[in-house]
């Protein structure tokens, strides 16, 4: 017996899915279908885009309204299909590499117009699809095969970036911290406006191998060590701050939406 | 032999010389003519040196572009120096009074009209000179009827502006009479 | 019947026959000289309770339009020659996906940046071959303002009959120029709507019934919960690794243009009963035919012009058929001789192949085409 969870919201005979064994996206995607539940949302409302990388594969296992785009337009025909559509719940999955570099631009200006997208980042900082380029979240001196010396570029903050683009819900979470995982991407999908969850999630096979992170346990591990929910290091003693990552929410407030900015519009016309 | 008008207005961006063009081509519509009305201009959308052309006939307009002109228009120095010079044997040059025409142009008629100065001082706004063109050309060649050409620039020119504009067009064709 | 007669441009009369087929979406971005085309777009579509966009690039331009279209909407995006390069990924995209989505390309002087104000020719190959891959293209080009506007309606209609984005290639010369042009009634206008399955029934997303030409497609959101994905897929429209199932796709997206030809291929033929010469000219530069014919023709000549409407898939067999009776062809375009090339492939030296043409942003003269076409004599 499968669990009620699987049957209900995936598309069985899809599976098994490509991801590698250790792969972090699979319990993003779990986590996903679980706030859907819990939301009670209707499937057939419900749409799920995504552009090309080893995460955007995942709406295909997905029962719902799905739509699997080019590299990096994910948020641009997800735009097309909230605005001519605003009933339908549009969530779209991306990569970092997707969503911060080839798909940057469509990510600050989905964030800018406050359009009513959830955005699901599953950030396992490479290219793992083509085989373990450096990404724009990549952290400095890591490597990649194409770093073979070490990356000199910056690493980009995807949900600092969407704050700064303008997005009204921006939160960070780690595949590790799934019971916060859950909370956030249902705050996220409930949000009326544009919103980011970024997931960060492992790559054993690439990242993991190419960086000497260990085994998939270890790579866990760190996650569950370096992150701590930005309110709770508030309070913590600076020495316990010290090399450790925030998460949570960092932004959480009402602006106007989008599409019923643009349904103002029309409506204003009628009269 | 069809009635046939091409002609070229040119000036400077901002004067109005694309309007007064879609202006003159409505109104041959309205007369039962074929028109069309094509532009050229440049990337400044204020200033440069702009045209537009009507070609008016009675018969079909297969290509849409003017390439000799039967009549040139020039508002300013700049675009009469870079329009003019193509000028049907028959055909006629009108410049702004202001302008100075190069030496050895050919045309059958050349005239210069203080276009601008009636504008100014006797209509009271600059802005109006494409409309006095139009009565000038219109009351030279009698392309269009003057109901046709009336009509045409109520439809197109802002409200409020309806007395200026017949009073523009008036002084256009009293600008022909006396030539 | 209300029909209007008006003075318009001809990217203003685009707009007229989009809503008129029905569009309730445009995404885009401003790009000379297209850019009337979304400016009207913006004002007219909310008025009808459809919805535009200005997107952040050109690429996102044509992805909002398909996402849209996947929702059920008509959907039309528009550009110019830069634009268009920018958007030929998703166009593959939309073929592949077989969505329907109209693309106006209007023509301007290029490569690069060009000359953004002055007409060009030089994309009809970019229309044919511009994305990745063998794909089915349709490719529509209008002489005049009343033309844009028929084709319009037509490349709306044939993207939804037949599932593919659609090319509505124009130039700066017809965009631009403003004639006159009577609009008819809606009633007097014919639309062709997406085939849509019904609940309960058996639905393969990517599956063609029997009696149809194409998969049925379900609105987003209708219950269907049905994938779409730019990989090679089945019937089910799932991705498929399979060499066999990439080939039935491939064979069907072909076979559904080339088997329907007929249907799509609309052109104009002018003089060419007793013709010993020919011309061929489309878009813009057919105008600068038409005038050169009548000319030629009162000098005696006997001069016929074929002027393609659908220049994709290309009028293959017409061309063939007038290489079989004329001493000569001459294509006449802006550009270094994209028709010319493929008139000269589907001639097959039935008779020679001569190029009238230029691309410095100046339209081509009666004069000057004339001046070329009488060395032949």
């Amino acid at each position: 017996m499968n669990h009620p969870l699987v049957e209900g919201y995936f598309r069985m005979e899809k599976f098994p899915h490509i991801w590698c064994p250790g792969c972090g996206h699979g319990i993003i995607m779990a986590s996903i279908a679980r706030s859907i539940e819990k939301l009670g949302l209707d499937k057939d409302k419900v749409c799920i885009v995504s552009g090309i990388g080893c995460s955007s594969r995942a709406p295909g296992y997905m029962d719902f309204n799905t739509l699997h785009t080019t590299h990096g337009r994910a948020l641009a025909f997800a735009t097309g299909v909230k605005l001519a559509n605003p009933e339908l719940e549009v969530i779209v999955i991306a990569g970092d590499g997707d969503l911060s570099a080839i798909g940057g631009n469509h990510l600050i200006h989905a964030a800018r117009r406050n359009i009513g997208l959830t955005t699901i980042c599953f950030n396992n900082n490479i290219y793992g699809m083509t085989g373990g380029q450096y990404s724009p979240t990549t952290p400095t001196n890591e490597k990649g095969t194409t770093a073979p010396y070490g990356n000199i570029d910056k690493p980009f903050d995807i949900t600092q970036l969407a704050m700064g683009a303008g997005a009204t819900y921006a939160a960070k979470t780690t595949v590790y911290h799934v019971n916060q995982m859950d909370k956030l991407i249902e705050s996220a999908i409930s949000h009326k406006g544009f919103s980011l969850v970024e997931a960060i999630s492992i790559c054993p096979t690439y990242y993991g191998r190419k960086n000497k992170k260990g085994s998939v346990v270890d790579m866990m591990n760190w996650l569950k060590d370096s992150f701590v929910d930005h309110k709770v290091a508030e309070k913590l003693p600076p020495e316990k701050k010290e090399g450790k990552f925030l998460m949570g929410e960092f932004i959480n407030k009402i602006e106007p939406e989008y599409t019923e900015q643009y349904d103002k519009i029309i409506e204003q016309l009628k009269k | 032999m069809s009635k046939q008008l091409e002609l070229r207005l040119s000036g400077s961006g901002g004067q109005g010389l694309i309007t007064a063009g879609i202006i003159l081509a409505e109104a041959a519509l309205k007369d039962n003519m074929n028109a069309i009305q094509t532009q050229s201009y440049g990337p400044e959308a204020r200033g440069g040196a702009s045209k537009a052309e009507v070609i008016i006939s009675d018969a079909a307009i297969d290509f849409p572009k003017v390439t000799l002109p039967t009549m040139t228009l020039a508002l300013t120095q700049i675009a009469s120096d870079k329009y003019i010079g193509d000028i049907s044997e028959e055909g006629t040059i009108i410049v702004d009074d202001t302008i100075q025409l190069p030496e050895g142009i050919k045309a059958k008629n050349i005239y210069k009209i203080p276009i601008i100065k009636t504008a100014v001082s006797e209509v009271g706004k600059e802005i109006v000179a494409n409309i006095v063109a139009l009565g000038l050309i219109v009351g030279l060649t009698g392309i269009v009827s003057e109901e046709s050409l009336e009509q045409a620039i109520m439809s197109r020119i802002p409200k409020g502006t309806e007395d200026l504009n017949r009073l523009a067009l008036k002084k256009g064709y009293e600008l022909a009479k006396n030539i | 019947m209300a029909r209007k007669v008006k003075f318009l441009q001809g990217n203003e009369a685009c707009v007229e026959g989009a809503l008129m087929a029905g569009m309730t979406f445009y995404s885009g971005y401003p790009i000379t000289p297209s850019t009337e085309i979304a400016e009207l777009s913006a004002e007219g579509l909310p008025r009808i309770g459809g919805k535009f966009i200005q997107m952040e690039d050109e690429i996102a331009g044509i992805a909002a339009a398909i996402g849209a279209s996947l929702t059920g909407a008509k959907a039309m995006t528009a550009t110019s020659g830069p634009g268009f390069s920018l958007k030929q990924e998703n166009i593959g995209y939309a073929a592949l996906t077989e969505v329907p989505v109209v693309i106006v390309n209007v023509q301007r002087g290029g490569p690069s940046t060009g000359l953004p104000t002055a007409p060009g020719q030089g994309d009809l190959m970019q229309a044919m071959w511009g994305t990745h891959g063998d794909h089915p293209v349709i490719c529509l080009t209008p002489d005049s303002v009343k033309e844009t506007f028929d084709l319009t309606i037509r490349a709306f209609n044939l993207a939804e009959k037949y599932r593919t984005p659609v090319i509505l290639l124009t130039d700066e010369i017809t965009g631009h120029m403003r004639e006159k042009i009577e609009i008819p009634d809606q009633s007097e206008i014919e639309i062709y709507n997406r085939i849509k399955p019904t609940l309960g029934e058996d639905y393969k997303a990517y599956k063609v019934y029997d009696g149809d030409i194409v998969p049925k497609m379900a609105d987003f959101g209708s219950g269907f919960r049905y994938h779409v994905t730019g990989l090679m897929h089945d019937e089910t429209g799932f991705p498929s690794n399979s060499t066999k199932n990439a080939a039935v796709l491939m064979d069907r997206l072909m076979a559904k243009i080339e088997n329907n030809k007929e249907d799509i291929i609309t052109y104009e033929e002018i003089e060419t009963a007793d013709a010993e010469y020919l011309i061929v000219a489309y878009g813009g530069t057919a105008r600068t035919a038409k005038a050169a014919i009548k000319t030629l023709r009162a000098e005696g000549i006997k001069v016929g012009l074929f002027r393609p409407i659908t220049v994709w898939p290309f009028p293959e067999k017409q061309v063939v058929e007038l290489s079989e009776k004329v001493k000569d062809v001459l294509v006449a375009e802006l550009n270094y001789g994209q028709m010319k090339l493929e008139v000269e492939r589907v001639v097959k030296g039935n008779c020679p192949v001569r190029f009238c043409g230029k691309a410095n942003g100046e339209v081509l003269t009666p004069e000057e085409l004339i001046r070329k076409f009488k060395e032949v004599l």
